[in-house]
């Protein structure tokens, strides 16, 4: 009912701000660089992905993309203007154009793709429905789970998602659901059941507020298809192409070993691909309206995706998530991106 | 005489000296019969005593040691909070608040301008002191202070950036104006009369030069002190315009809940005005906008601000968004307001309207100085009870994406470097212990209000 709610007033929002839309011409690209700040719809705060820190400054993997956006626009990741948005009102504010992009953990669904005007550029996240299980109970995969007693939010979809799991696999099973996250957390760290389900990047989040986080580990199975994404409006063919080109040059970067760090050096490599990603050889970054050396001011700025991935939610913070789905094709992940060529 | 009558009187039972004043007995005095009298008076009272002390026992010992005998004061990251780590039961992780206490306060105003709402703050501070200090002098000064010269100031030094700063020299512009008009109609006058030879010199240099500041010259004076000194931070430090989105924490829970005091009541009193009207008019448009926004929530308000009206506005019009809930709010507290408003106007008897009529007073100088402050005063706790309402409303604003101070506080709960199994508890006593504090010093001071305004009411 929620869900429909919400995608009805974005409806109706949709159909609103088209008529409007008709009227402007759709380059957001042209508009921000005038406006001389980017607006990115952010997270109101989801760890790993949009945190405000000890200063306020905000930090996490959807932030960095929004960083690098304004760093390939502007080469200064700074002028970016977060603009936190809660799950009701985050589409029409992009239909609106109130943001230039939506950073923010949305999942990337039919939909939403097709019914809201707007279009998703890409994965930067896999996430999925996980399982946390207790060390001792000498677990090692989901379908071990025979006769488990799992807690779980109410009348969320990751309760139907788990239905499914266990009916599918004919495993018996038994649901604890607590009313909020909070209390199925807190059921789990005292013994109430066995294990506890919600989306994977959720459950390295909460795993961090039981009594003894070590204790406990992440199953590997992911049961659902939470594919997260940024999103544009999709009346700007050439500001749709730049945001997804954005996410593309971090994970080829990754791929071809660009780095923060060696980036400078990199300009002097002979591999054509490094190239031509670098802007040492053709314009490709003219093609969306940025300079040649557009993929450079990401990755000096911000990093490739790995780097970004292992600050922000990987081993170099405190959630230590498995890259798993996120890692590149090469490397046994879903995360490919096309060549620049 | 009178020494015959004593020495004459054989009254031997007659006490000479008074008698030592005795301490009351035990029962009807002294703690011990307090304890009689008021807890233990009758078998229900036995009982209900009973339950209220168990529950005391029951919750206090563990709340204390929960909240401070187990609480970790001092550390830089969660580990400091881990009873793992730190080999101890851990109660509340209070060195979490210490280590985001900046963030709770300022949000994300950047860290070098934080200066300047720390200059709000203080004014801010001064304004209510002056204002609500019964003893401080110059009150009229004070509400100017308040009412006018903070907004312009909290605006300026709060946003800053070439907007902010054409807007001060605006009213620095007029409030010169306005003192040279004034330095040319108190002097100009005798000037011109000793120079007709009317008068004498002694005349014009009668008073002092400042001395002759006074009433709105004074205000006109002041005015231009406080914003020479904007003017002049404005220029050295310089003001970098710092985008609303940026602001957070208590900066905008006290920003909201002033803008909201400040423009509920006059425009509650003047809608409450209106509604009793006898101008049809005035009267239908005050009874539609009261009767609207008494009939939907304050959370659709907010809703209509920040996702339906972005829809409606060309993007390049559209207000801010945290001028919105401000707007949002003002005008749903003034609404509330009205009808408290009404509720002492009607209290008012007859005879007081009349008496007023019957002096000649028109309409305006009748409600001004006779009505009003009775019926403001009868309405005392209704007011208060709005304003403390309204304080705990702000934190509505957190649905529409503002960082209020309670959701700066539930920002900083989803952080990996403090997340704990105690920050959760530690936060939400924190955000209560503000709260709390807040709304109970405004009910205390209504009380004490209430006290000296009843004072010739007392029998």
């Amino acid at each position: 009912m929620k869900k429909f709610m919400a995608a009805a007033v974005a409806g109706f929002g949709f159909a609103l701000a088209a008529a409007s839309a008709q009227a402007q011409a759709p380059q957001t690209l042209a508009q921000v660089k005038s406006r001389g700040i980017l607006n990115c719809g952010s997270n109101t705060g989801l760890a790993g992905f949009g945190v405000p820190d000890a200063q306020g400054n905000w930090t996490g993997l959807d932030v960095d993309f929004c960083r690098a956006i304004a760093a390939t626009i502007f080469n200064d990741p700074t002028k970016v203007k977060f603009i936190p948005l809660s799950a009701k009102d985050r589409f029409t504010a992009l239909q609106s154009g109130e943001v230039d992009v939506l950073v923010r953990n949305s999942t990337w669904t039919m939909s939403r793709d097709t019914a809201l005007g707007l279009q998703f550029t890409g994965v930067n996240y896999y996430d999925g429905q996980g399982f946390l299980v207790r060390k001792k109970l000498g677990v090692n995969s989901a379908l071990q789970l025979n006769g488990a007693s799992v807690c779980t939010q109410q009348g969320t979809t990751t309760e139907l998602n788990l239905a499914d799991f266990f009916r599918a696999n004919n495993l018996k099973y038994e649901v604890v659901a607590f009313a909020t996250s909070d209390e199925t957390v807190k059921a789990y760290d005292s013994g109430r059941c066995d294990a506890f389900t919600t989306d994977a990047s959720g459950l390295y989040a909460e795993r961090l507020k039981l009594t003894a986080p070590d204790d406990h580990m992440v199953l590997p199975e992911i049961i659902s298809k939470e594919p997260l994404g940024p999103a544009t409006r999709n009346n700007d063919a050439q500001w749709f192409g730049l945001v997804k080109w954005v996410h593309f040059a971090m994970l080829n970067a990754e791929e071809l070993g660009v780095t923060k760090a060696n980036v400078d050096e990199m300009l002097k490599s002979s591999n054509p691909e490094i190239k031509r990603l670098l802007g040492t050889e053709g314009k490709f970054g003219e093609s969306v309206g940025l300079t040649a050396d557009w993929a450079y001011r990401i990755v000096k700025h911000v990093g490739n995706y790995g780097e970004s991935f292992e600050k922000n939610v990987g081993q170099g913070s405190l959630l230590k998530i498995a890259r798993g789905q996120n890692a590149l094709w090469t490397k046994g992940g879903l995360q490919y991106a096309a060549p620049v060529r | 005489m009178t020494d015959a009558t004593t020495e004459m009187a054989p009254y031997a039972f007659v006490r000479k000296e008074t008698l030592e004043q005795q301490p009351a007995p035990l029962s009807v005095a002294g703690p011990l019969a307090w304890v009689r009298q008021h807890l233990l008076s009758s078998p229900l009272n036995i009982a209900l005593t009973l339950l209220c002390l168990y529950l005391v026992v029951d919750s206090v010992p563990g709340l204390i040691r929960f909240y401070f005998l187990d609480a970790v004061w001092t550390g830089t990251s969660r580990d400091a909070c881990l009873a793992d780590k730190v080999g101890r039961p851990v109660g509340a992780c209070w060195a979490y608040i210490a280590d985001r206490f900046q963030y709770f306060i300022y949000g994300s105003y950047p860290i070098n301008q934080r200066w300047r709402v720390n200059i709000v703050f203080v004014m801010f501070a001064l304004g209510i002191v002056w204002l609500l200090w019964t003893s401080a002098p110059k009150k009229k000064l004070g509400i100017f202070f308040f009412f006018v010269l903070l907004p312009i100031s909290a605006y300026v030094l709060l946003l800053g950036g070439p907007g902010a700063e054409r807007f001060l020299s605006i009213c620095l512009t007029l409030a010169l104006a306005l003192a040279a008009l004034y330095l040319i109609l108190s002097f100009v006058p005798q000037l011109v009369r000793f120079y007709i030879g009317e008068a004498a010199l002694g005349v014009v240099e009668q008073l002092p030069i400042w001395k002759r500041f006074f009433g709105p010259k004074q205000l006109v004076l002041f005015a231009l002190v406080v914003l020479g000194f904007l003017s002049l931070l404005a220029s050295n430090p310089g003001l970098p315009r710092v985008d609303t989105g940026l602001w957070g924490g208590m900066t905008v829970t006290f920003l909201i809940a002033a803008v909201g005091i400040v423009f509920s009541l006059p425009l509650g009193v003047v809608l409450a005005l209106g509604r009793r009207s006898r101008l049809p008019i005035i009267q239908l448009l005050s009874v539609i906008f009261i009767e609207f926004v008494r009939g939907v929530p304050l959370i659709t308000v907010l809703f209509m601000a920040n996702t339906m009206l972005p829809l409606f506005v060309p993007q390049e019009y559209s207000p801010d968004r945290l001028l919105r809930p401000l707007v949002g709010v003002a005008l749903f507290a003034a609404a509330y307001m009205a009808e408290v408003v009404r509720g002492g106007l009607q209290a008012m008897p007859k005879g007081q309207y009349e008496g007023a009529m019957s002096l000649g007073l028109g309409y305006w100088s009748m409600m001004r100085l006779i009505i009003l402050p009775q019926a403001l005063r009868i309405v005392i706790p209704g007011i208060v009870n709005t304003f403390i309402g309204l304080f705990k409303d702000t934190t509505l604003v957190t649905i529409v994406g503002i960082f209020d101070f309670l959701r700066t506080i539930e920002a900083t709960l989803v952080d990996p470097t403090w997340a704990t199994p105690t920050t959760r508890s530690t936060g939400y006593a924190f955000a209560a212990i503000f709260y709390f504090l807040c709304c109970w010093g405004m009910s205390r001071y209504s009380i004490a209000v209430e006290k000296r305004l009843a004072a010739g009411q007392k029998r």
